[in-house]
């Protein structure tokens, strides 16, 4: 008989993984290894449900973006804007030219701050061999410098969104049709030094992200699926991938197949039968040309990485995404000559259907609600990044694992090396299980 | 007052989530952006999934945060185990100190109720969702969605005056 927790039987033992660390939310992995062979593996998100589709079932549309902003703290926002998508889709509502662009802020600074939350805080410690960001050495001045960066960046992210939103987290003041309270310009303007202080941080990223030696190619290349737009503004566009389909936002429901899987609390998706990959990597495979022109004259060497399939270069793309976001926030700053206190339209409820898609920071985000005469919410459906990602992870852990037994490596290795393969998933659990599944018809 | 700090004198924390959003955790590690140069000689974090790698089993602590609501038997326990390693627990947020909005389910209809019942067997969710004061003690708490910002600092900086007493 052998023995599962034998620390020195590197052929037969099992791997029980019941909390993944610095990832958003809950998830958990399990490997059943057998003479160097992987009997079972199963990663599984294991949030417990909120049921948010359920919950707003008989709410007024009107107040959902709010409620739905609570599905995930970290990407509270994008929920809040692609519902606001939505609903305003249903009503007929057309948001002004301003609103638009202060949306386009509010949105890069979540990006800068999300993006930066899980380069910095969950990416860096693994290239630098550390447990967590906060254990840098300060007297080495290079890890010094990246611990500095890490709180500036991401602070520079979190003020824009507050300046914005009211707030980084649930922004109360965006709405439908515009805002209730609107940013003051000069907060803005006093933005732009920072804005441009954190641009060669974010270059020292980029090259540290590039060079990471880690690499993890599937066998089968998924294909890379996102909303593209001319301008690289995550909030609009026509939903694409690699295979070379384009889509409208409204044909999203026969696009994606839904996969149940028994063991996690959340569903995966396939495309086209296959395996799917959403995110800033897939992101700049479809779409690296529509980046902002400054981003993409400075970064000539690191965009000539893409397309990719190297899992890992999922980090770069983010690091690239961020400093597309800074120049995109300094150009929308300072085109804004002033910010009018515009009124909010009148909603007119009306029996309807609203959909909204826009790219989340980790990927595609569908929203789309049902709605009676009395504009009250009949069903809804949410699909999020993670569960299109999820059953690509699954694989992409079990072929690193595959190999990595063939090249004799034992259970720790094994745990440290799908540790970080999770992460450059950059998956958001606490998004990922709070839905059922809906039948429309 | 507890004795408090480890022998550096530095205060042991633990930062836990349970079902909710962790918007708390997302303002915290936002806090850090400002704090972390005061905190770093006065903070040591015994357990905090979101910063590192934590030990599966519950350390000995002088304070833990806690955010989230109890919707599970093993979160159950879990807590529990934190009340009786922790010198003091601080419910973080709404869903932990006042159960809203993830046990939402606590107050469906029927016919929802009927909707998510083949998920709340198949995973054996709790029949009702709990905050964390229906489990355990609780010394203080931060309400707000996401948690009030000036209450939790509130609080950490009543503790760590201890630190200096």
């Amino acid at each position: 008989m052998h023995d599962p927790t034998d620390p020195f039987d590197a052929e037969n033992f099992d791997i029980n993984l019941s909390e993944i660390s610095k990832i958003e939310g809950a998830a958990s992995l399990e490997i059943k290894v057998r003479n160097k062979k992987i009997e079972y593996l199963k990663f599984s998100i294991s949030e417990w449900k909120r049921f948010y589709t359920q919950a707003i079932q008989g709410k007024p549309a009107v107040a959902v973006p709010q409620l739905v902003a609570r599905i995930c703290g970290t990407c509270s926002n994008a929920h809040l804007l692609c519902s606001l998508k939505a609903i305003e889709n249903a009503f007929s509502v057309m948001p002004s030219n301003q609103t638009k662009q202060l949306r386009k802020l509010l949105y890069f600074g979540l990006l800068i701050r999300d993006h930066g939350l899980h380069l910095y805080i969950f990416a860096l410690p693994d290239i630098y061999g550390k447990n967590s960001i906060l254990d840098f050495d300060e007297k080495d001045p290079t890890q010094k410098q990246l611990l500095e960066d890490t709180f500036e960046v991401k602070e520079v992210g979190n003020q824009l969104s507050i300046i914005v939103g009211g707030r980084s987290v649930h922004a109360p003041n965006p709405t439908l049709g515009g805002f209730f309270k609107y940013p003051l310009l000069e907060d803005l303007k006093n933005l732009i030094p920072r804005l441009i202080g954190i641009r060669s941080k974010i270059l020292t990223l980029i090259e540290i992200f590039a060079k990471a030696p880690f690499e993890m190619k599937p066998i089968i290349q998924p294909i890379f699926s996102g909303l593209t737009s001319d301008d690289f503004s995550f909030l609009t566009g026509l939903i694409k991938n690699s295979a070379g389909k384009a889509i409208s936002e409204n044909e999203f429901q026969s696009y994606l197949d839904a996969v149940i899987i028994p063991y996690s609390h959340a569903r995966g998706f396939k495309l086209n039968g296959g395996l799917m990959m959403v995110g800033a990597m897939s992101r700049l495979n479809l779409s690296k040309d529509a980046l902002h022109p400054k981003t993409k004259s400075e970064l000539s060497n690191y965009l000539e990485f893409f397309p990719s399939n190297n899992i890992f270069h999922n980090n770069l793309a983010q690091a690239i995404e961020i400093l597309h976001a800074i120049d995109s926030s300094i150009d929308i700053i300072e085109n804004l000559n002033q910010i009018n206190n515009e009124k909010l339209p009148k909603i007119a409820p009306r029996e309807s259907t609203g959909v909204g898609v826009i790219e989340a920071p980790r990927g595609t985000l569908y929203h789309k609600y049902n709605i009676d005469a009395q504009g009250l919410i009949k069903k809804a459906e949410i699909i999020v990044p993670t569960g299109q990602n999820q059953v690509l992870m699954e694989r992409g852990i079990y072929e690193q694992t595959d190999k990595l037994l063939s090249e004799g490596a034992g259970r720790e290795i094994i745990i440290q090396e799908a540790e970080k393969l999770i992460r450059a998933f950059d998956p958001c659990m606490s998004c990922a299980s709070h839905f059922l599944k809906v039948t429309w018809k | 007052m507890i004795k408090m700090g480890d022998k550096n004198g530095k205060l042991r924390i633990g930062w836990f989530s349970f079902t909710c959003c962790e918007d708390s955790t997302i303002i915290f590690t936002e806090l850090l952006n400002t704090r972390w140069k005061n905190w770093k000689n006065q903070l040591e974090f015994v357990h905090a999934k979101v910063l590192k790698k934590s030990p599966d089993a519950i350390p000995e602590m002088d304070i833990a945060f806690v955010e989230g609501a109890i919707t599970g038997d093993g979160q159950e326990q879990k807590l529990k185990n934190i009340r009786q390693k922790a010198k003091y627990l601080v419910a973080i947020g709404s869903c932990a100190v006042i159960g809203s909005p993830s046990n939402q389910r606590n107050f469906f209809n029927r016919s929802q109720l009927e909707e998510i019942s083949p998920i709340l067997a198949r995973f054996k969710y709790k029949e009702k969702v709990l905050k964390l004061s229906d489990v355990v003690k609780v010394d203080e708490v931060v309400p707000g969605c996401p948690m009030n910002e000036q209450i939790f600092l509130q609080i950490m900086d009543k503790y760590l005056n201890t630190l200096t007493r």
